[in-house]
């Protein structure tokens, strides 16, 4: 029997008869099942994927030209507000919970989350208050400071528009506050007695880490928005200089949340990634503890970086200093978990599906944004780079390179599971190629722009980067049509794909022990660990081949010995040598 | 033939060694350096580079390599083999990474110091001096608010000396930030290098930034420009303040930016060493005409700086009474009484009206 059989057998009393297929009308009720709010989330925030991803083609279409011919500059500036505010808070951050809310509870044998009904009423907040920012926009005042939005030039623009910004953001940041700590007790409360925080999927311990970010730093940017508003609406002085208020205060508080914010933008992505290449390589995730402890890593150090945002604005000397080195030393857990995931691929039996390409198109991508983060914070070339097409750069191939490539990897992999039927293999790496070929015209060239002068935020720049920013905007429309055969794949195959039945993959984890879609609470009987989450290949060959290991030793053992495995339950492990 | 792997890692580590040299130093992604700052910096970046391109070129590499040679063989439903990690490999690419930050921290450091960084003048606080002056009044020196130990507000005030400054900036109306006792300093400078820490610099030029224009005078000649020229080899601080919103001043072939704050005071020193015209660039969003607040810095021998001083003292003696009286007189719009400097730079006057309109 292979390893996938074994755990499916050892579950078999935890299966559901029935599939849990929902009415569509669930979907848009306030519905307490994690499966539905899972989904909500995931398509909720696609919906404002498309709308973000419209306003990027509008941006780029501006930056076609150096003139400013094609939206006025204040509604450019609205634009490009609008889209980032949208990307972080509307797409990424609730597709990770989505993800989460999906896949947490399954993947640690539990029914549901902690806290259902707090569950949904945290989902439930993300569509008025994206609803405002479109709406922003449709009355003609919008947020247009940016979506940093420093003071004082917030305070002087649009009124409305920045009410109505930082409004919004209030809701989105309770709704992450919320959606945290039910995570958090989730994660931490509601595993199968069998299953010990070390033999958690990596998912779980990235968002063990991401929940505590969210909970650690949005208060902090729910603060600084509070004092901003009162600034807006009520004169007073926090940050306004002219009253004597500081605004550089407003960026460390700013920056205090949204350094972080990046952290919990990639971290669940990092999860999600340590799921799919393991089990499309066939191959045990290398160095379980490893990848586990540098989320852990990532997620302290994340705190206390935030001012290398702020290396030209009005940090002391030895402070810049002070920043620069946690920054880059937040590059050694990255560091690890990259040659981790290497180390998983090398040696395995890939079957290059979309989900695996997307994970391999992940780790290529994301490791120039790592790359040019660790240049960024070193403090006298960011000095020269700070505020530039470099950053965009740098961020998009973080953002994009990373997280939209790992959500992508998540559709394709989990969406047998959501659905209960595949997904069309040849539209996919359609989707795949097109994406990375877009993303890379996009945002590659920006480096040199960056360098070579143009800064960010602009409508109108010199004609000597003409050039570079036509790459850039037919880049952008790649893009864009990238994303119509996933769209048109995932609809079609929801309605027509081929079934799926409950373990397309032949994984280990405990979400693919149940039905597809997984039954209405999950599991009949509590599960059990029977094999370790990452157990594959254990049939085949007891012997391995690495530099530098010694099967003898556990230090040094790369085996199943290996001190870095995820361990099965020792009661009920499938093999005898795993009991004890 | 049958070649070790051994042998293959060894070949394609020189190889890589070989690719990232060569791109560190030809990658021609900066501009021409022109101060000596530049030079430094770009030092800095290229050996980032050559470490950036051997990682970047390993890491597609194993992908790649991966993606070939180890896809799965069709019909072949077996697993690959139960590798679950190596402690002696994750401590070598936990301590190579961690080794190769801490090298560049150190790299950075010593660039840092050397273009100005830790300038002296700001770690000397005027309060912890009276405090040591006086035994027994330490308590009270620290509580003590006096002015004369805000050092912001005694650089708005030095700058003011000069009438030309004093007129187009406004920090008598905002309150200057007071550095808090010990090592906070909220207006954080690139002063002199370290060859030449302790001498004042050789020429000073106040920098004005507000929507959407920079303002430069010259306290020595009292000239008011709209463009930045400074003379060739000659260490060069700019004094910069806000007088709306946030500003930043950037010359990409300086290498060089900074923040002006509106209620802060800082300053940026370099020698520039390139004679030519050279983009200066506000680099903070400030609102929608943020991409036209640009402007030029001019490099030119002492001579030609020299003549151009005089040309600008001749012609601008007139607008410049003018416009020194203007600061008193209502009667004048901000965009008559803006008119001389504006024009100079190039700016429309149905731009100003644009930009006043959207203002309010």
């Amino acid at each position: 029997m292979t390893q996938a059989q074994l755990q499916e057998t050892a579950n078999l009393p935890a299966l559901a008869e029935e599939a849990g297929h929902r009415n569509w009308r669930d979907y848009f009720t306030f519905n307490t099942d994690h499966k539905v709010i899972g989904i909500q989330y995931l398509v909720t925030s696609f919906v404002f994927y498309c709308i973000g991803g419209v306003l990027a083609d509008l941006v780029r279409t501006e930056l076609r030209t150096p003139d400013s011919d094609f939206l006025n500059p204040e509604l450019y500036n609205e634009v490009f507000t609008l889209h980032a505010t949208i990307m972080i808070f509307l797409w990424v951050i609730p597709t990770g919970a989505g993800f989460a809310n999906y896949l947490v509870p399954l993947m640690i044998g539990a029914r549901d989350m902690a806290f259902p009904r707090l569950n949904a009423v945290a989902f439930w907040m993300i569509p008025p208050a994206g609803l405002l920012l479109i709406v922003s926009l449709l009355i003609g005042d919008a947020p247009e400071a940016g979506w940093t939005s420093y003071p004082p030039l917030s305070l002087v623009t649009g009124q409305v528009g920045e009410g109505i910004w930082i409004m919004s953001l209030l809701v989105l940041g309770t709704s992450s506050i919320l959606g945290a700590l039910n995570f958090l007790v989730t994660i931490l409360k509601m595993r199968v007695p069998s299953m010990g925080v070390y033999q958690m999927p990596l998912f779980c311990w990235s968002m063990l880490a991401t929940s505590a970010l969210q909970l650690l730093a949005t208060p902090v940017l729910a603060s600084a928005l509070i004092l901003l508003a009162f600034d807006l609406l009520a004169g007073t002085t926090f940050f306004n200089p002219t009253g004597g208020g500081d605004p550089v205060v407003y960026q460390h508080m700013f920056w205090f949340y949204s350094h972080p914010a990046v952290y919990i933008m990639i971290l669940p992505f990092f999860g999600l990634i340590s799921e799919v290449i393991p089990i499309h390589s066939r191959k045990p995730v290398f160095g379980y503890t490893a990848i586990a402890y540098s989320s852990l890593a990532i997620s302290f150090l994340g705190l206390i970086v935030w001012a290398h945002h702020m290396f030209t604005s009005g940090i002391p000397g030895w402070l810049r200093m002070f920043f620069m080195i946690t920054t880059m030393i937040i590059a050694v857990p990255t560091g690890i978990k990259i040659f981790s995931w290497l180390a998983t691929l090398w040696g395995g039996k890939l079957r290059l599906n979309s989900a695996l390409l997307f994970a391999m198109g992940f780790v290529g991508t994301f490791v120039i944004g790592g790359i040019s983060g660790v240049m960024l914070a070193a403090v006298p070339f960011d000095i020269h780079v700070h505020d530039t097409y470099f950053v965009v750069a740098h961020l998009h191939y973080v953002l994009f390179g990373g997280s939209v490539l790992g959500i992508f990897a998540g559709y394709y992999h989990w969406f047998p599971k959501i659905t209960g039927r595949m997904m069309n293999e040849f539209w996919g790496r359609v989707h795949f190629a097109l994406t990375i070929v877009g993303l890379n015209l996009t945002f590659l060239p920006m480096h040199k722009l960056g360098m070579e002068g143009m800064n960010r935020r602009i409508a109108m720049y010199d004609p000597k980067f003409t050039f570079l920013n036509e790459i850039c905007t037919i880049g952008a429309y790649v893009l864009a049509v990238s994303t119509f055969p996933f769209i048109v794949n995932a609809i079609w195959s929801w309605m027509y794909g081929p079934k799926a039945g409950n373990n397309p993959w032949d994984a280990l984890t405990l979400e693919w022990m149940t039905t597809s879609p997984p039954a209405i609470e999950n599991f009949d009987e509590l599960p059990v660990v029977a094999t370790g989450p990452y157990d594959y290949g254990m049939g085949n060959r007891q012997t391995v081949q690495v530099p530098l290991s010694d099967e003898q030793e556990p230090v040094l053992a790369a085996g199943p010995k290996s001190i870095l495995r995820a361990d099965p339950d020792p009661a009920v492990a499938a093999r005898p040598e795993d009991r004890h | 033939m049958n070649i070790p792997s051994s042998i293959w890692t060894l070949l394609i580590g020189v190889g890589l060694t070989l690719i990232s040299l060569w791109y560190g130093q030809n990658h021609g992604l900066l501009p021409v350096a022109a101060s000596d700052e530049a030079v430094l910096v770009d030092g800095l970046f290229n050996s980032m580079m050559t470490v950036s391109v051997g990682l970047f070129l390993l890491v597609e590499g194993v992908l790649i390599v991966s993606a070939i040679r180890y896809r799965q063989r069709p019909g072949d439903n077996t697993d690959g083999p139960p590798v679950f990690g190596n402690v002696p490999l994750e401590i070598l690419w936990t301590a190579l990474p961690a080794i190769i930050v801490i090298g560049i921290s150190i790299y950075s450091f010593e660039v840092y110091n050397s273009i100005g960084g830790f300038s002296p003048h700001d770690m000397h606080e005027p309060v912890a001096q009276e405090a040591t002056r006086m035994p027994g009044a330490a308590i009270a020196a620290t509580l003590n608010d006096s002015p004369a130990a805000n050092l912001n507000q005694q650089k708005s005030d030095e700058a003011r000396q000069d009438p030309a400054t004093a007129s187009v900036r406004n920090d008598n109306q905002i309150p200057q930030k007071q550095n808090a006792p010990g090592m906070g300093v909220v207006a954080p400078t690139l002063g002199a290098s370290s060859d030449r820490e302790g001498k004042p610099p050789e020429m000073v030029v106040n920098v004005t930034g507000m929507q959407y224009a920079w303002i430069f005078t010259y306290p020595e000649t009292g000239v008011v420009s709209g463009e930045l020229h400074v003379p060739l080899k000659r260490e060069t601080q700019i004094n910069m303040t806000a007088n709306d919103v946030i500003h930043a001043f950037w010359v990409p072939e300086f290498r060089l930016k900074q923040d002006a704050i509106p209620g802060r005071q800082t300053e940026v020193r370099f020698t520039a060493d390139r004679v030519g015209k050279y983009s200066l660039i506000c680099a903070e969003l400030c609102g929608p005409y943020h991409g036209a607040m640009k402007t030029q810095v001019i490099v030119e021998t002492q001579q030609d700086f020299d003549n151009w001083m005089t040309e600008q003292q001749a012609s601008a003696s007139t607008a410049l009474n003018q416009a020194v009286a203007a600061v008193d007189r209502t009667d004048l719009s901000p965009n008559e009484f803006l008119a001389p400097y504006t024009k100079e730079m190039g700016i429309q006057s149905e731009m100003l009206q644009q930009i006043h309109s959207f203002h309010h």
